[in-house]
């Protein structure tokens, strides 16, 4: 059984229609991406997982249960840890509010062995504790939403276009960590990316996603290889 | 210069009312960005509840505390049950309608409820002993700002030093990535309207003991100065509603004593101060001008 299974799934906002019967699995402890073009839906997806959207047909599950008509408050609470596009920081607290506010609803007393070990971690973000978030630079911002989302001890990662507005160096390095991450800890990830190099590069499973349905999927080094996904997403 | 004093502390007195109030509407609208016209009911509604339990027989400091209790479930329920519906309405302009709503409702019901027929304005105990503390100081005014203070240093240690206060300001900052990392944010906004309304509790309270009766038009005027201080403040920061509160009241007091030609229309002076600083700052003295890389 995966960890997380999308069982034709269809979806989106209002009246608009976004997904379509999508099917897809992650299994524990592997790193799955969703490659596809702006506006295929790949936002939404990681949304429809995440109780997001304003309505969902078909069936979620995770981690044996499922979770389609919980509330994304619940669905965090289950262990699923996501970071949206765009980084979802709270700008106007500091680093270190931002990094407890990940672990806001553990009851264990391991909290601040936690923070002691990512700040080791990030050493940019334990050099600014103290200072709100919204005043560090993107990349910064990236590594905190990371690490805010690895204070919940996630069973499940969700990360939506972490290199977006990030410097090709900057991108290069937040997958080297979620690589690290993946492989140190086991970590189950799921992320949607535009750079499918990079993200091909750390996963084990990749999904194309077209107009809200997928399209190709298979293990990342078959896609690698695969013509078609080369030319359309990997550019050569 | 005694007189310019008298007029000085008078002022905090009243200030201290302003800023609980607007101490309400910060907290309210960091929580849900929205200006609760209904604040200065709301506590009018409190301070009526106040007055019945002294009429039960309690004392007027437990009689307050129960007020406080009882304020801050209304304050939830009111969230819950008719602002949490219309608040993801496609227009925003619907919950400030029904705020506008609750002042008129709420008005109506105190009156309907706590006002026999043919009774006129209604005594509320004191909650400090009359006559001076020292050096002509009333104790009331060293009283009600012990009071700010007290609220303060509750507020202050609620948001900055528990998880829940952390939870609070995270809903007010970031709702989405709140409801990401667990946060059950309906539950907090019922926490932010249940802290208003106790805290308007406590302005209606000692506001009603001031002067000689109160009535149901006690609080209106109360919630445009409160308003006042709150623009001035920053609408975004409880120290600026607190000193924007001190300031209102202060300006208030002293120009009814000292400038005779703005007689009975003393309410331009608070605002002229505030269209200057808001030409100058227009976040209010301490709101924050968010400036944010991405």
């Amino acid at each position: 059984m995966s960890l997380l299974e999308l069982r034709d799934v269809s979806g989106g906002y209002g009246p608009v229609q976004v997904l379509r019967d999508l099917r897809l699995e992650v299994a524990e402890g592997e790193v799955a991406v969703i490659l596809g073009a702006n506006g295929a839906g790949k936002t939404t997806t990681l949304r429809a997982i995440c109780g997001m959207l304003d309505r969902v047909e078909g069936q979620v599950f995770f981690d044996d249960s499922e979770v389609t008509s919980r509330s994304t408050q619940a669905i965090a609470r289950a262990g699923v840890a996501h970071v949206p596009q765009g980084r979802g920081t709270f700008t106007d607290l500091t680093v270190d509010e931002n990094l407890r506010l990940g672990a806001i609803n553990r009851r264990d007393n391991g909290v601040e062995a936690d923070l002691d070990r990512w700040y080791e971690a990030f050493p940019r973000l334990a050099e600014r504790r103290t200072q709100a978030a919204g005043s560090m630079s993107g990349g910064e911002q990236q590594m905190l939403a990371i690490a805010r989302a690895l204070m919940s001890r996630p069973r499940l990662l969700l990360l939506d276009e972490p290199s977006l507005g990030l410097a090709p160096l900057i991108t290069k390095e937040v997958f080297d960590r979620l690589g690290e991450i993946n492989r140190t800890e086991g970590l189950t990830m799921l992320i949607v990316e535009q750079n499918a190099t990079l993200a091909l590069a750390i996963a084990h499973r990749g999904y194309v996603l077209e107009t809200g349905t997928i399209v190709a999927s298979g293990d990342a080094a078959e896609l690698t290889a695969d013509e078609g996904v080369r030319k359309a997403y990997l550019g050569f | 210069m005694d007189l310019f004093f008298d007029q000085v502390l008078n002022g905090v007195g009243t200030g201290v009312i302003y800023a609980s109030v607007a101490l309400a509407l910060v907290i309210i609208y960091r929580t849900t960005g929205l200006l609760n016209f209904a604040q200065g009911e709301m506590a009018l509604f409190s301070t009526f509840i106040t007055y019945w339990f002294t009429e039960q027989g309690l004392g007027i400091v437990p009689a307050l505390l129960a007020s406080v209790v009882v304020s801050f479930v209304g304050g939830a329920l009111i969230e819950r049950i008719l602002i949490r519906p219309v608040e993801g309405a496609a227009n925003p302009l619907n919950v400030v309608i029904v705020t506008l709503g609750l002042f008129l409702a709420i008005n109506a019901l105190a009156q309907l409820i706590f006002i026999k027929p043919g009774q006129e304005a209604l005594q509320m105990p004191p909650v400090f002993p009359k006559g001076d503390l020292v050096f002509g100081i009333r104790t009331a005014t060293v009283g009600f700002a012990a009071v700010l203070v007290v609220e303060c240093l509750l507020l202050y240690v609620l948001l900055q030093k528990t998880k829940i206060g952390l939870a609070l300001r995270a809903v007010a900052s970031n709702p989405e990535s709140s409801r990401l990392v667990g946060i059950n944010t309906g539950n907090m906004l019922m926490l932010g309207w249940g802290l208003a309304a106790a805290l308007g509790a406590v302005a209606g309270t000692l506001a009603a003991t001031r002067g000689s009766g109160f009535d149901s038009s006690l609080m209106q005027q109360v919630l445009v100065y409160a308003f006042a201080a709150a623009a001035l403040g920053g609408f975004d920061s409880p120290l600026g509603a607190v000193v924007g509160g001190l300031v209102v009241g202060i300006a208030d007091a002293l120009t009814i004593q000292y400038i005779d030609a703005l007689d009975g229309i003393e309410l331009v002076v608070p605002f002229g101060l505030i269209l200057v600083v808001l030409l100058v700052r227009p976040n209010g003295l301490f709101g924050r001008t968010i400036v944010e890389r991405v």
